[in-house]
């Protein structure tokens, strides 16, 4: 059983008079442990698949099947789950919780899931320590870099170990050298058996993957797949 | 690990805790929505306590009548209606001849006793003097039991003292303290308005009655009263059943003969008054009332503007805000959640309002307490409806903030500038 199938799917956006089509019937299957890379020019619907694929959003047409259930099906109550449990999203503006520290950002997934308060916070310290935070718990995301902040939202994706980490322009707000760190951490997340599926318009970062899925117009022009994908030589410490 | 979900309980701890944070942080913009809840708490709380006190101090004082027992009155015990006082004063008063009547023709009493204020005056001793502010009464030997009155030392007056019209006084307990400052004034003798007495008794303190020594008085038996004022002395008298269960009957039949006695025709309104203890306090709640609807309906209007103010500042808070709730929704905030915790927040500001009112309201009325001279109070049940009716304030005016918060589109919320 694939992770995620996803047939015709299609998303369109109505504004006034005017359809926006951003998914005209996209069908992929994703395997578990697969590193993905989802590529194309700046509003081609990258970023409404990743909100269709996190069900943040439901789609005007077509299926997606999650672990072999039907995300159409359920309810609003059920999707917050699914967002909750099997989906870490890491986003290109970080999206922290600017008065929250980053202890508090990363238990956050934690609380809703009902984890209680001393294990939630044991969670939070090691993932934090994983993704080589330790020594900036107490720091608010404005006391940190940006690479330092994706690494919070990235270990605020991981804690409650999802399925799937779903990334939209990860690198996008970061300097060349930032965003290479956070690359190597995803392979290093990859190798462990992580799910990843990528969002960039950057070919440099596409080396990196396994498999490529290139969309343009709403519509998957290419699915390749990599076979000497590109290892990060920027050493990180040791997640 | 993952299948686990929030108690309702635990959602509810984690949403206030949240929402705590969040007052933390705009307990300053919100200081004027906080200033209304205050206000609104503040009246009712204030209000509420300076009544309790008065009321406090009236039922602790209402021991001025010893236990069954009621008195006939020309005036009610309370009353703010200058229309009544006319109607009092023009009633008949009562003479020392009634009482011998009553004594007669109420059988079921167990005592009668009779009491007249026949002016106030100076007071003195070998020792020192007064203002001439000290009321002069005539009591016979039965008043003492019959007003609950209890002897500090000394004793009271014996019929032979009534009867012969002696001149022997009881002294309160404040007037004897300051007339003779050291020693006993027992055996002494008391001057008042120019005559000499001889005092035999002291009676235990009684405290004040707002605000007012019930200390500060001299005793004379009413005999003394009658051969020197004149038979024309307006008297109370008072009546006392031998037990609670005699006393609703007693009170009937004396009410019946006083009838006779004045000459009330049948279907007219008694033209006195049936004071008791009880009854006194009941008409003081009556009295006060008014005076709680006032204060029901002010604090009322206070606290709806406050909602609204909560409201709206939780709506700014929310729109502002709107990043934050997308970011909550997209790691598995249910909309439940959402809505929890921004009713949270709008009822943790109320409350802080609430609790600020509470405080103040309390201290503030209790200053009538210090005025009164009674033990302060601290009205416990309405605290309780106080912080109650806040959350109330919170959860009206929070739900539609709270529901737009929970109903915004997660990725909509998400791209929010
Ligand atoms: N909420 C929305 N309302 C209207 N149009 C939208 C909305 N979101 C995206 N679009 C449109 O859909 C298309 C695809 O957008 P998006 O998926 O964000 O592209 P990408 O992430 O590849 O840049 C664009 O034309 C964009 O303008
Ligand atoms: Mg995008």
């Amino acid at each position: 059983m694939s992770l995620i199938r996803i047939q015709n799917l299609a998303r369109r956006y109505v504004m006034g008079t005017e359809t926006v089509h951003a998914l005209r019937g996209v069908s992929v299957q994703i395997e578990r442990g697969e590193y993905l890379a989802i590529m194309g020019p700046s509003g081609s619907g990258k970023s409404t698949l990743m909100n269709l694929l996190g069900c943040l959003d439901t789609p005007s047409e077509g299926s997606y099947e999650l672990n072999g259930k039907d995300v159409a099906r359920m309810s609003d109550n059920e999707l917050a789950d699914i967002r909750n449990r099997e989906i870490g999203f890491v986003f290109q503006s970080f999206n922290l919780l600017a008065r929250a520290d980053a202890l508090h950002n990363v238990e956050l997934p934690l609380i809703y899931a009902g984890v209680p308060p001393k294990e939630r916070r044991e969670r939070a310290r090691q993932t934090l320590v994983n993704v080589g935070l330790g020594d900036r718990m107490h720091h608010r995301p404005n006391e940190l870099s940006g690479g330092q902040r994706q690494r919070v939202a990235i270990a605020r994706a991981l804690v409650n170990s999802p399925s799937i980490i779903l990334a939209d322009e990860p690198t996008g707000n970061l300097d060349s050298k930032t965003g290479v760190e956070i690359l190597s951490l995803f392979e290093e997340l990859s190798r462990r058996g992580n799910t990843i599926i990528v969002v960039t318009h950057e070919e440099e970062v596409a080396l990196h993957a396994r498999r490529v899925i290139r969309i343009r117009d709403g519509l998957i022009a290419a699915d390749e797949t990599n076979p000497h994908p590109r290892a990060v030589v920027a050493s990180v410490s040791a997640p | 690990m993952n299948s686990r979900t929030m108690t309702p309980w635990r959602e509810l701890v984690e949403m206030v805790r949240m929402a705590a944070n969040a007052v933390k942080t705009n307990i300053l913009r919100s200081s004027l929505t906080i200033l209304g809840v205050f206000v609104g708490v503040f009246s009712i709380i204030a209000v509420m306590t300076g009544i309790r006190v008065l009321q406090q101090n009236l039922e602790d004082a209402m021991n001025g009548l010893g236990a069954n027992t009621f008195q006939f009155q020309r005036f009610s015990a309370i009353s703010f209606d200058a229309a009544d006082w006319e109607k009092y004063r023009r009633r008949k008063p009562f003479r020392i001849v009634d009482l011998s009547q009553l004594e007669r023709r109420v059988t079921l009493a167990q005592a009668v006793s009779a009491s007249a204020n026949f002016g106030s005056g100076e007071a003195s001793s070998r020792y020192a003097q007064t203002n001439p502010n000290i009321p002069g009464n005539g009591m016979t030997p039965e008043a003492f039991t019959t007003q609950n009155f209890t002897l500090g030392e000394g004793r009271g007056f014996s019929t032979a003292d009534d009867d012969s019209g002696r001149l022997v006084c009881v002294l309160g307990f404040d007037l004897a303290a300051k007339l003779f400052p050291r020693g006993s004034p027992l055996s002494e003798s008391v001057k008042f308005q120019g005559i000499s007495y001889k005092v035999v008794g002291v009676l235990a303190q009684r405290g004040a009655l707002f605000g007012q020594s019930r200390d500060n008085f001299i005793a004379i038996p009413l005999g003394t009263a009658r051969r020197l004022y004149g038979e024309n002395l307006s008297v109370q008298l008072q009546v006392q059943a031998p037990n609670r269960d005699t006393y609703a009957e007693m009170v009937e039949q004396a009410r019946g003969v006083m009838r006779t006695m004045r000459q009330v025709p049948p279907g007219d309104d008694d033209d006195f008054e049936i004071v008791s203890n009880e009854s006194a306090v009941k008409q003081f709640r009556s009295l006060t009332s008014a005076i709680r609807l006032g204060v029901a309906a002010i604090s009322s209007i206070a606290l709806i503007a406050a909602g609204i103010g909560i409201m709206n500042i939780m709506l700014v808070s929310v729109t502002e805000r709107t990043r934050e709730i997308g970011i909550r929704r997209a790691i598995g905030a249910r909309k439940r959640s959402v809505m929890m915790q921004f009713i949270a927040e709008a009822v943790l500001l109320s409350e802080v309002g609430g609790a600020l009112g509470v405080v103040g309201g309390i201290l503030f009325g209790n200053l009538i307490s210090f005025v009164v001279k009674a033990p302060p109070v601290i009205p416990w049940d309405w605290v309780g409806i106080g912080l109650a009716i806040c959350s109330a304030v919170g959860i009206v005016f929070g739900t539609y903030p709270a529901w737009k918060a929970a109903h915004l589109d997660p990725i909509d919320s998400l791209r929010y500038e």
